[in-house]
């Protein structure tokens, strides 16, 4: 605020009385209309504050007089899409497997809905985009199924489980432990012959003697040439996809001492609707028979 | 350095009390009535803009598919964006910043040749200002009687003006809010369902503040936007230069100003008379015979209201005109030899200067202008109507099947931006010997199904021949045929394999 008045001589205003190397500020006040604009936007904010949740407080916060939260909101927009999502789902529970496959419209539908259920529900074991895991977590993208890679078969194996106690149709395979039946030499030599089915054997002398050993305990669930048996959950033997590794010491500690999967059963968790996009999704990921 | 005289601090010359306030009290402008061809321009153009305006929405245009029949539309929920047979998809969002650009580039050329003519008469704030001013006017009279009833008494007259006043402009604003949804939906639903109360909240939303700021902006805030809210004056200056138009004031001309009584000389003095008519009619209320100023949107009723005086007064019009800054410097040279009066005028007149339209300046900006169209026409002419992305899983990046064989599989989307639904063979080039499985079709053939004005998503399966070797990683394009075997659109991406 100036406190003496000084013109300029060239635009005949007032100096505000600061000066820089020889440059005056001229007195160009702001409209006090801007000013009243300030005060109502002040206003406005404790308006704002009285409407919605706003000032904290000993025990929580002031909760606004209008009552809204973000919970509420989400939880509306929530039953607006799930309303919006209802026919479809409704759709896709009374279709079959098949005729979602074969309808363009509930195909993708159910893959969009499959893919948001498996990154929820199946990621953790069978990876993002179904690529499995080290350690007994079955790929579900390529074509060795151990129970079966037809639609039915995975809609099954994803509503009743793998060994597990939630559900009585849970897919169940048991492999013996061959440490207490079997001696070191046998299991040295059933392994040389297990090898022996993909041309890896070492030991040609015993891969024959682990032939007669493979032909008294494990044929039954193996298949004669390591082929698998399904109805039994036996996996295949003879191939490039091992569930716990394929060298000879990983195939020798199978042996010696199982190692056996668990999967819940999650038809008791998550709704027909679900478990059927699931499955159309997971056959679409490449290894569906 | 300067070295300043003491400051005497005499009562004479210092005030007790500061003499002004932080903030300025704003002083109303009362804009006359005026006539001529300034004020005809504007009122063309203004019934020009507000019916293109108000009109368009109402335009049919009818379209196959579910979107409405509407010649401009923005369609926010389904992202498109339709102009008469022109369909904008949301990812050709680059042709609305085409335009953009050009009538940016369009108005850097013509504010360098006819200086501020976007400020005076095609700016909304300016047409909406110019329709309320003339409601004003028609309902509380010109600018004295204006004036007289706001320092009158606050009489019943006076009300009931003003209650008059103020409801036409908010049904005016009402309007203009009204107008503008109806741009983003079909426009007879859309008021429909305004007028019935079926209208969802945002368009109520959108129908409100656009309202409020119609007739806040237009109604109370005037000149004071210009001046004071808008950004462009403060950096017009940098598309203005010496040759450009601008509306002027001859000083060498007008100077000596004063009154003149009627069969008085006009020699020895300048052909000014301050008569004030020029600050009467100027919307932002400023003096134009200040010269250049940031205030001044360049409308020209100024050049209107001084002709008819200069008519009046038997003198030559043009005291206030169109001039570049050359052209008045030159001028201002050869006044100065001459004493002011008649003989001045005459002598400038006749060394007056051409008009420079092409300038470096013009020229580039035309340039522009021209190269930008272009871009976007042949753009816009080779733009296909079929578009196709690939996007290869991630996880994994390869599927090792029991035989050693290796699996790629994708997401195809089809982006299909025509009307019919053409179904299309899918062909991978750059490895051959490939099986190709699409999810769902129904057949052994890969066939791509797609839908009308949509997008159709299909997961593809890409397996190697057996025992083929692979390199870690393989080009390959993936091709979509029509029945006739020609290709239709191409895109491409790679097939990844183990390390060998």
């Amino acid at each position: 605020m100036p406190t003496k008045i000084e013109k300029d001589s060239l635009t005949g205003k007032t100096t505000t009385g600061h000066e820089w190397d020889g440059i005056k500020e001229l007195n160009t006040p702001l409209p006090r209309w801007w000013l009243y604009i300030f005060y109502a936007t002040i206003a406005w904010s404790a308006v704002w504050a009285l409407l919605y949740p706003s000032f904290p407080g000993f025990s929580g916060h002031f909760r606004g007089l209008t009552g809204w939260t973000q919970r509420a909101a989400i939880v509306e927009q929530m039953t607006v899409a799930r309303a919006e999502q209802a026919p479809f789902l409704d759709r896709i529970r009374g279709a079959s497997l098949d005729e979602i496959r074969h309808s363009s419209e509930l195909l993708a539908y159910a893959i969009a809905g499959g893919r948001v259920a498996f990154a929820d529900n199946c990621a953790g074991c069978h990876g993002s985009g179904g690529q499995g895991a080290t350690g007994g977590f079955p790929a579900l993208v390529d074509d060795e199924w151990i129970w079966g890679g037809s639609l039915e078969d995975i809609h099954f194996t994803i509503v009743h489980g793998i060994r597990n106690a939630q559900s009585v149709e849970a897919r169940i395979s048991q492999m013996p432990v061959y440490g207490g039946i079997l001696s070191r030499g046998q299991i040295n030599d059933v392994a040389e012959f297990v090898l022996s089915l993909s041309n890896r054997a070492t030991d040609q002398a015993a891969a024959r003697r682990g032939e007669e050993v493979y032909a008294e305990n494990c044929v039954s669930c193996h298949g004669e040439r390591g082929e698998g048996v399904r109805a039994v959950g036996g996996p295949a033997l003879n191939d490039a996809i091992w569930l716990y590794g394929g060298t000879k010491a990983e195939i020798v500690a199978q042996i010696t001492n199982p190692r056996m999967g668990v999967m819940p059963a999650w038809g008791s968790r998550l709704d027909a609707a679900t478990i059927k996009m699931l499955a159309v999704y997971v056959h679409t990921l490449g290894g569906g028979e | 350095m300067t070295i300043e005289a003491p400051t005497r601090t005499t009562p004479a010359e210092a005030p007790l009390s500061p003499p002004s306030s932080l903030y300025a009290k704003r002083i109303k402008v009362y804009p006359a009535r005026v006539n001529g061809r300034f004020r005809a321009a504007k009122w063309a153009f203004l019934i020009l803009a507000l019916a293109a305006y108000y009109i368009t929405p109402w335009i049919r245009w009818p379209r196959p598919g579910d979107a409405p029949d509407q010649f401009l539309l923005v369609d926010l929920a389904g992202r498109r964006f339709y102009l008469g047979p022109i369909v904008i998809w949301q990812d050709e969002l680059y042709f609305v910043t085409g335009l953009l650009i050009l009538a940016a580039v369009s108005l850097f050329l013509v504010t360098s040749l006819f200086g501020r003519v976007w400020c005076g008469y095609a700016c909304p704030q300016t047409v909406w200002t110019d329709l309320y001013l003339w409601v004003e006017r028609r309902i509380e009279g010109d600018r004295n009687a204006r004036l007289r009833l706001d320092q009158g008494p606050r009489n019943a007259a006076y009300w009931t003006r003003k209650i008059a006043k103020h409801t036409v402009w908010l049904v005016i604003a009402a309007a203009t809010g009204g107008a503008f949804v109806l741009y983003v939906g079909d426009a007879p639903t859309t008021l429909r369902a305004i007028v019935t109360g079926e209208a969802g909240s945002w368009t109520y939303a959108f129908f409100g503040i656009l309202t409020f700021t119609t007739y806040a902006l237009a109604g109370w805030a005037r000149e004071q936007v210009c001046t004071y809210m808008c950004p462009w004056p403060r950096f017009q200056a940098a598309m203005l230069d010496e040759h450009s138009l601008v509306v002027s004031y001859r000083a060498w001309r007008g100077e000596p100003r004063g009154k003149h009584k009627q069969g008085e000389t006009w020699e020895g003095r300048g052909d000014c008379v301050d008569c004030r008519q020029c600050v009467n009619v100027c919307p932002t209320g400023i003096d134009i015979r200040d010269g250049q100023q940031l205030e001044c949107i360049g409308c020209g009723l100024c050049i209107d209201a001084c002709n008819q005086i200069m008519d009046r007064v038997g003198r030559p019009r043009g005291l206030i005109a169109l001039d570049t800054l050359t052209n008045l410097q030159r001028a201002e040279a050869v006044a100065s030899a001459v004493p002011p009066g008649p003989a001045r005028v005459e002598r400038v007149a006749a060394a007056r200067a051409e008009w420079r339209v092409i300038r470096p300046r013009t020229l580039i900006y035309t340039t522009v202008l021209v190269a930008v169209a272009l871009v976007m026409l042949v753009a816009f002419v080779l733009r296909s109507t079929t578009e196709l992305a690939v996007l290869r899983d991630r996880a994994p990046l390869y599927v090792v099947l029991s035989d050693g064989t290796i699996r790629n599989s994708f997401t195809l989307k089809v982006w299909n931006k025509g009307y019919d639904e053409p179904s299309y063979h899918l062909r991978l080039e750059g490895l051959p010997g490939v099986t190709i499985a699409v999810v769902g079709a129904p057949d052994e053939r890969p066939l791509i199904a797609t839908r009308a004005d949509g997008v159709t998503t299909h997961r593809v399966h890409v397996t190697a021949a057996p025992g083929a070797r692979l390199a870690e990683s393989t080009p390959v394009t993936f091709v979509l045929q029509d029945e006739a075997g020609r290709a239709v659109v191409s895109t491409a991406s790679v097939f990844l394999a183990p390390k060998r």
